[in-house]
């Protein structure tokens, strides 16, 4: 690890200061991602701006058929929470998927979706339930959010404070682990939400997708079957040890069908 | 109280430490003045070194030194031995080619050590390691073993990158089986490169006392005085007298840590040149880097048979690939470790071998957990099963047909060995039953309604271990003596110290052997204390792996036990005005036959150390020392049956079942032996669907370099497994004992990946992952649907 100045701001306001639009300086949420990059001295920032003094930042809310959650709660709060489990079970159910304990309770859902690693598991919710990533200039749809791999909409320095996410009608969520790194090599979330159907998968490629030919066929009627026969093509899937194009393709669709089979 | 002898399941007593954060290991020592050393690694698998500039580096904050290769040349330093010759089919030796610490004009794998940097921090010195500028020369790697005859030249002293082309059997005997055979199976399988992956990584320190002019070396070492024999006798080329080398807690080795590595004999070169104490402790990646591998042959066999399913013959040819560099032991591995197992449990007449042991640009290879045994095991029990599919019959019933039976031990079989005893058809008969094996059929259909495919698989393994007799394994060419030895010394108060040559690194010796002196001696299990992986407190040992610690360190101590009793008894007659021939010693007492007189072990003890009342000529003090040295291997056999559930839309295999019935001879604490087996298992069954050490073919990088991408399997991939015993004693120990640390790794590959090509109905080479499993299951789908 390289030398670096520390920041750690008790506001949104101070953090984005330091944090300024260099470059140079990161922000540090869990630091799940970002230590071990550092570690290896794959990342030299400048400055570090430690966002776990914000009190603003953590916490799941209720507001207007929206849970609203804090950048920095961790994946073991949103997998404990009452509230989320009471009203998107399957987000619980994803958070407490992602890793291991130590990796849960450290990890969060800001520098999750910040980090837009095509397997991670975070994306599939955010696309599926159409949620909005709110920073501390705007609000950011979830369909827009997700750019490429490891790219987000988020410009130099923007912070993401929370996400709202729609209470759905109904919302699963099917995962198939990278067998060595147990992140998703397939990840899909499915949800009924504000009348529509959302199909959204992450893992298979670069960056999280919506399935539209999967929603329409769902729209028409709710069930597994109505899934088969509809192949994703392999064209531009993620390939690698674990899993080819081809491969991965295949899975989209039998994850989408444990989906959606686990609801009825 | 709970019982603490021999046979009951005491809790392990350094568990206590290990548990609470207690353990001590070597990363845990500092020593003052102490600073970091860093290595700079090759970043290319195959080039030659044309400079290298460390000037900048030497100048950069904190630096304390940097060396390069040419230091080491300019001091004398040696290479590192390979301490095992391999006479090849020619009657030539293997192919040796050096081994320097730092490299002094090529770098052969990715990770090869070109510059030691030492720094008063351990930052310091990784930043001024990026400062050293090095010209590569690059040449190209040479990944597959399979081209590796006709590729570029790793090593000027080995022709077509060939260490050995090696053979055990009789070879018209067996083409002489095969032209009569009615059947004959084949089977061409990979047994998959690993990476062990102790939980510790490896560490050392090296100390030097300008005063004594004299080493102490802290290291991460299965067997220090090995270590301690290597770096003075072949490397450093100094006296034993001045060089300890201490191995203390070790946090798992799985093999790899027998072997005298660069960094350690570097640590301990540098604290002289720069009179301070020099640590390095490895990374994970350094790990999966450096750490010697396992396993990675190709190999083509074929099975001679009759019409009734009797082995007429076996033919075997293997590539073993050896690496850029010989490991320690990385010659017998497969070879003297690998084709004298090929006779498995049968009563294959003939048997042939051919081993073709070659250097790639890879990692060096040497005894990961079975070394060599897994690999014959996979060869044979694999085989075995392509036979009973060919010939239609029961896999069971074509082992059972083949079994050595009781009456024939000992039972000399055409691949070297002798095995002194075993019963193998009550382990099998224990195993169906333990499995249900009369109701597979119906658990399979139960399956298949749920669309899942079932299989399940056989695993009749069988192992010599026990390592071993010191003139069998000198006629093969090892260059050192597999003897064993213990020193038991009672303190005057009766506790008892006990030195042994045999070093724990989770496998439990702490309790066992304390179960052990215990029972022997009739003291207390508390009072005995054991003792180490220090060379300055044991006499000379070998230290641990081939599962020898019980069967040869166990019998040492037993003897060293044997020697006290036998000079207590002089102290007891003595003070019971008895003749010693008159003494008997038993559970803790002597006593006179025929009398009520008798003393206890404890009040001896006083006595030798306080001798005011004693028998003439007789020394003071209760302290001896044993030396054990087998008279032969030992043979754990046993049979494992997994039973797997495929499911074809993913390719998941998932494990329903496991049943391992094991034959270990006499067993001294069961549950450290059940976990011993549920270890090993976990490693075979990693081998089998998870783990595999993949280098990219034409750069040589390691792709599988860290866990993101190297699948060790972990505690949810397993059902329950489920462990029975059968006995039969060794014959030729004081102990009746057999060894246990590799049976599970050795058997459970072969009982998997049989278990799945039964459910697959075709074969699949290890790991046998989703995406290659569910290859295989849709195109049987879409098969069944045309
Ligand atoms: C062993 C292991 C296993 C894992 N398994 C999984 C898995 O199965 N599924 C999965 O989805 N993930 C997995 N992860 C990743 C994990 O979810 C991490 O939490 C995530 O990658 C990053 O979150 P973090 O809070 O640790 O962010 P950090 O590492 O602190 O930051 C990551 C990046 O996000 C930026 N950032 C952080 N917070 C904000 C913010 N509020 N606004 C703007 N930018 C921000 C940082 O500047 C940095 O660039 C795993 C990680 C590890 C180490």
């Amino acid at each position: 690890m390289y030398n670096f100045d520390y920041h750690r701001p008790n506001s949104v306001d101070d953090a984005v200061r330091a944090r300024g639009g260099s470059e140079d300086a990161t922000f540090l949420a869990g630091g799940m991602t970002l230590l071990p990059t550092m570690k290896q001295r794959l990342a030299s920032p400048s400055d570090i701006v430690d966002l776990s003094a914000i009190q603003d930042m953590t916490g799941v809310c209720e507001d207007d058929g929206r849970l609203a959650i804090g950048a920095m709660t961790t994946h073991a709060s949103v997998a404990s929470d009452p509230l989320v489990n009471q009203k998107i079970p399957a987000l619980a159910k994803l958070a407490g998927g992602i890793g291991d304990p130590q990796v849960r309770n450290r990890g969060t859902l800001g520098g999750s979706i910040a980090n837009a690693d095509p397997s991670a598991d975070y994306p599939a919710a955010v696309l599926g339930l159409g949620a909005t990533v709110k920073t501390n200039k705007r609000e950011i749809s979830g369909d827009d959010f997700f750019v490429d791999m490891f790219e987000t909409a988020l410009e130099e320095g923007e912070l993401i404070l929370s996400v709202n996410f729609p209470v759905p009608d109904k919302a699963a969520y099917a995962k198939f682990p990278n067998p060595a790194s147990r992140y998703a090599m397939v990840g899909v979330f499915v949800a009924q939400v504000g009348g529509e159907t959302r199909v959204a998968v992450t893992g298979a490629a670069p960056s999280a997708f919506r399935v539209s030919e999967m929603e329409a066929a769902l729209s028409n009627s709710f069930s597994a079957d109505a899934l088969r026969g509809i192949n994703i093509p392999a064209d531009g899937m993620n390939s690698d040890l674990h899993g080819s194009a081809e491969y991965r393709a295949h899975l989209v669709n039998v994850m989408a069908r444990r989906a959606v089979e686990s609801l009825s | 109280m709970p019982d603490t002898g021999i046979g009951a399941s005491v809790k392990r007593k350094e568990d206590y430490r290990f548990l609470t954060g207690k353990g001590h290991y070597t990363d845990d020592i500092n020593k003052a003045g102490q600073v970091y050393a860093c290595f700079l690694r090759s970043p290319v698998a195959h080039a030659k070194v044309t400079s290298i500039n460390a000037e900048e580096a030497r100048k950069a904050d904190g630096v304390v030194a940097v060396f390069t290769g040419q230091d080491m040349a300019d001091d004398g330093v040696g290479s590192l031995p390979c301490g095992w010759v391999v006479t090849d089919r020619h009657g030539d030796p293997h192919k040796a080619p050096p081994h320097y610490p730092l490299v002094r004009d090529k770098v052969r794998y990715v990770g090869d050590q070109v510059a030691m940097v030492i720094a008063e921090s351990l930052s310091q010195a990784r930043e001024a390691a990026d400062m050293i500028e090095v010209d590569y020369e690059e040449l190209d790697p040479v990944i597959d073993m399979k081209s590796a005859e006709n590729a570029e030249l790793i090593h000027e002293e080995a022709p077509g990158n060939l260490c050995f082309d090696w053979e055990l059997g009789d070879k018209s005997a067996v083409d002489e089986a095969f032209s009569k055979a009615d059947r004959v199976a084949q089977l061409d399988l990979v047994n998959n490169r690993l990476i062990p992956n102790a939980m510790e990584p490896r560490a050392a320190i090296g100390e030097y006392d300008s005063g004594t002019d004299s080493y102490t070396v802290y290291s991460t070492s299965q067997n220090p005085h090995l270590l301690r024999l290597i770096l003075c006798a072949f490397v450093l080329n100094l006296p034993e007298t001045k060089v300890r080398v201490v191995a203390p807690d070790v946090g798992g080795g799985f093999g790899s840590k027998i072997f005298a590595y660069a960094e350690e004999t570097a640590c301990t070169w540098a604290a002289r040149k720069v009179g301070r104490p020099v640590k390095w402790t490895a990374e994970r990646a350094e790990s999966f880097l450096t750490d010697a591998h396992g396993r990675d042959h190709i190999t083509h066999v074929e099975l001679a048979l009759d019409a009734g399913g009797k082995f007429l013959g076996l033919k075997v040819d293997t590539k073993a690939n050896l690496g850029a560099y010989l490991s320690s032991f990385s010659t017998c591995v497969p070879t003297y470790l690998y084709a004298t197992l090929l006779a498995g449990q049968y009563t294959t007449p003939a048997i042939h071998c051919n081993v073709k042991g070659m250097f790639t640009n890879t990692a060096p290879v040497d005894a990961y957990r079975g070394a060599g045994r897994p690999e014959a095991t996979y060869v044979v029990e694999r085989i075995v099963e392509v036979a009973a599919r060919e010939l239609d019959m029961d896999p069971a019933e074509l082992r059972r047909k083949n079994f050595i039976q009781p009456d024939q031990f000992p039972y000399q079989t055409p691949v070297a060995l002798n095995y002194d005893t075993g019963d193998y058809e009550p382990t099998l008969d224990k195993a169906l039953q333990m499995i249900d094996y009369t109701s597979f059929s119906q658990r399979r259909a139960e399956s298949e309604r749920n669309g899942k495919l079932r299989g399940i698989g056989f695993s009749a393994y069988i192992e010599a271990c026990g390592l071993a007799p010191s003139a069998v394994v000198g006629s093969l060419g090892a260059g050192v003596g597999l003897w064993e030895s213990a020193q038991v010394r009672f303190n005057a108060t009766g506790t008892v110290s006990v030195f042994t040559g045999s070093h724990s690194h989770g496998q439990g010796h702490e309790t066992t052997f304390s179960q052990l002196v215990a029972d022997k001696l009739g003291i207390p299990y508390e009072n005995v204390e054991i003792v180490h992986g220090d060379t300055g407190q044991i006499p000379m040992g070998m230290g641990t792996y081939g599962s020898r610690s019980l069967a040869v360190g166990g019998s040492a101590i037993s003897k060293a036990c044997d020697k006290v009793i036998e000079k207590g008894r002089k102290i007891a007659a003595h003070l019971m005005e008895a003749s010693p021939e008159d003494v008997e010693f038993k559970d803790g007492h002597f006593t006179v036959s025929g009398t009520d007189k008798s003393k206890a072990m404890a009040e001896i003890a006083f006595t030798a150390y306080v001798p005011h009342n004693y028998p003439e000529g007789v020394e003071p003090g209760l302290d001896e020392t044993a030396f054990y040295d087998p008279l032969n291997f030992t043979y754990p056999a046993g049979v494992h049956i997994a039973e797997v559930e495929i499911d074809p839309d993913t390719g998941m295999t998932e494990i329903k079942d496991w049943v391992a019935v094991d034959d270990f001879g006499r067993i001294l604490n069961p549950m450290i032996v059940e976990g011993q087996v549920h270890g090993g298992i976990a490693q075979g069954v990693g081998q089998a669907l998870y783990e595999n050490c993949v280098y990219d073919s034409d750069s040589g990088q390691l792709i599988t370099g860290s866990y993101m991408d190297y699948c060790m399997p972990r505690a949810d991939n397993f059902p329950t497994f489920r462990v029975g015993m059968t006995t039969s004693e060794c014959t030729h120990n004081p102990l009746g004992v057999k060894g246990c640390g590799e049976a599970g790794a050795i058997a459970a590959p072969a009982a998997l990946m049989n278990a799945i090509t039964d459910a697959l109905d075709q074969e699949i080479d290890m790991p046998a992952s989703p995406e290659k499993v569910w290859r295989i299951a849709q195109a049987k789908i879409k098969q069944a649907a045309e």
